[in-house]
């Protein structure tokens, strides 16, 4: 029995005359290697060129902020949850009165690391997220000479109110109801679960 | 007469910065062949096409703590490398690498030695070679450096033999040892390729061998035997043993090309109405093209081949290239003595 049927029987039998002379062989070899010289380079030169990238890339995280510029993030911890690799911490604060316009929800994300070093990019904290607070983008996470650096806070993570992340590619129409669909699991609050 | 020696020195020092400068541009080359060989672009960022990279390179080997093993011989173990170089410095004495120049009547020829032995001493030099690799992995006092020394003296040796034999073939034909006249009388005649094909196949692989280059690179074969012979070796020491090779290359590749593919010569080369000191520059020129051909032929069978199992090796040396040498002499003198040469 064969899982993938392209297994081949190996015949030991003696080399034909001209086989055993070997230069038949080599110079295929050669001319093989020859053509190589002609091919086009496989290389991306790095600093000057980069790679084309999917639009759907996934690359260094972002927290969003809702349109009034204010954080979307609740620290409802559910990212943390979804984290395979266990890349994420937060530490939750209240939300103080007159921080309305900093913080959306009452509780929000006093400190929130994303250790970048144990990130595997696989985007579940995105799936996770509620609030539509933390996305992936298709930024190369730049590296740097210790490990401590590559824990990143908030001052890095969190959008900048007048530079904002796109990730309109990641949050399509498509994306968004099928976030709301709730025939899936995931999409279910308990609530939901109960009704059932 | 003092001119003459004045002008030997002035040519030993052109002949030993070429092949020098010749080595250092080897490696470069190699890795770029190497790299487009394999889809590659190879080294570009020391200076325009990566052009500075072999002198970046020497400086890193200068400049790298040098390391000598407390339990080795440390007389014996400097020795090493310094042997190998030497003796690859010294074969480019022989070569013809011109015509020779005529200036105010004085003839000035372009080969340092013209001795009329000089294929016995090319032949020589290069199995003192041996001792260079020899001392330097015997001295080290590593297994691996050993077991990679044993291979190269034993390699070398074996194909000494058929080398021999397949020049004995060639000197038969030609009647003389003096490279000068070889190569002059290829001008005459036609190249000898012409009449030695399998005599050149034999001294194209042996000369692989000979150069420890791939597939026959057993000696060093990084694989199984971490770096063979100068696994111990750091440094400026490691840096010789690995010019040495590229500068055994160069002189092998001319070698190759003034015994078999005329030297300096080219076809039609009288026809064209030159005369003199420009035709020389042109015969050097092209002397100096033949080796870069041979050169690529070297980088290019190593990036193509996979190295030999050790007794695939010693087979091929001793029951196929010996017999096939001795084969050659055969057909050579019988050829020889019915078109009435002999
Ligand atoms: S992308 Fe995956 S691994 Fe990285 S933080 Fe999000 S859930 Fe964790
Ligand atoms: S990023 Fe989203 S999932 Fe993570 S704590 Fe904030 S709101 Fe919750």
């Amino acid at each position: 029995m064969s899982l993938t049927n392209r297994s081949k029987v190996v015949a030991k039998k003696e080399l034909t005359l001209m086989e055993s002379l070997y230069l038949p062989a080599i110079f295929k070899g050669m001319a093989i290697t020859l053509s190589h010289l002609f091919k086009r380079k496989a290389t991306i030169k790095y600093p000057e060129q980069t790679r084309e990238i999917a639009p759907v890339y996934r690359g260094q995280h972002v927290l969003k902020r809702d349109e009034a510029g204010a954080e979307r993030c609740t620290a409802c911890g559910l990212c943390a949850v979804a984290c395979p690799a266990e890349a994420i911490t937060m530490e939750a604060a209240e939300r103080n009165k007159g921080e309305e316009s900093l913080y959306r929800e009452e509780k929000y994300a006093k400190i929130y690391e994303i250790n970048m070093l144990r990130c595997i990019f696989c985007g579940l904290c995105e799936e996770a997220c509620p609030k539509e607070a933390i996305f992936l983008t298709d930024r190369i996470v730049p590296s740097s000479f210790t490990r401590g650096e590559e824990v990143f806070g908030k001052s890095i993570l969190v959008e900048d109110v007048n530079e904002r992340v796109d990730v309109t590619k990641r949050q399509t129409p498509d994306v968004l109801s099928f976030k709301q669909d709730k025939k899936h699991a995931h999409n279910q609050t308990f609530q939901d679960r109960l009704k059932q | 007469m003092d001119q003459i020696i004045i002008y030997k020195i002035i040519l030993c020092v052109i002949v030993f910065a070429v092949t020098l400068g010749a080595a250092a541009y080897m490696t470069w080359g190699e890795r770029k062949l190497a790299s487009w060989l394999q889809d590659r672009v190879g080294p570009n960022r020391a200076g325009p096409f990566g052009l500075l990279q072999p002198i970046a390179d020497g400086l890193k080997m200068l400049f790298k703590e040098e390391m000598i093993p407390t339990h080795s011989n440390k007389w014996l173990f400097i020795l090493g490398p310094s042997f190998f170089m030497l003796t690859a410095c010294m074969t480019g004495a022989v070569i013809p690498w011109g015509a020779g120049f005529t200036i105010d009547g004085t003839y000035f020829p372009m080969q340092i030695a013209d001795i009329n032995i000089g294929l016995l001493y090319l032949l020589g030099v290069i199995s003192i070679g041996v001792y260079g690799i020899m001392i330097g992995g015997w001295s080290s006092n590593n297994k691996f450096a050993l077991l990679g020394a044993l291979r190269a003296s034993s390699q070398m040796i074996s194909y000494e033999v058929a080398m021999g034999l397949a020049l004995i073939a060639l000197v038969m034909l030609t009647g003389t040892l003096n490279l000068g006249e070889i190569v002059a009388q290829q001008d005459a005649d036609y190249a000898y390729i012409v009449y030695q094909p399998l005599g050149f196949l034999i001294f194209l692989i042996c000369a692989f061998a000979e150069t420890n280059r791939a597939p026959f690179d057993l000696p060093e074969s990084e694989s199984e035997l971490v770096g063979g012979f100068h696994t111990e070796y750091s440094s400026m020491k490691l840096g010789f043993f690995l010019f040495a090779e590229y500068i055994n290359m160069f002189i092998s590749s001319a070698v190759m090309a003034s015994l078999y593919f005329g030297g300096y010569n080219f076809p039609f080369q009288h026809e064209l109405g030159l005369e003199g000191n420009l035709l020389s520059a042109i015969q050097t020129a092209v002397f100096l093209g033949k080796i870069l051909i041979f050169i690529f032929i070297f980088m290019w069978v190593r990036w193509t081949l996979p190295r030999f199992r050790y007794d695939q090796l010693m087979n091929l040396g001793w029951k196929v290239l010996l017999p096939l040498a001795i084969f050659n002499i055969f057909i050579t003198g019988l050829v020889m003595y019915f078109t009435g040469k002999l």
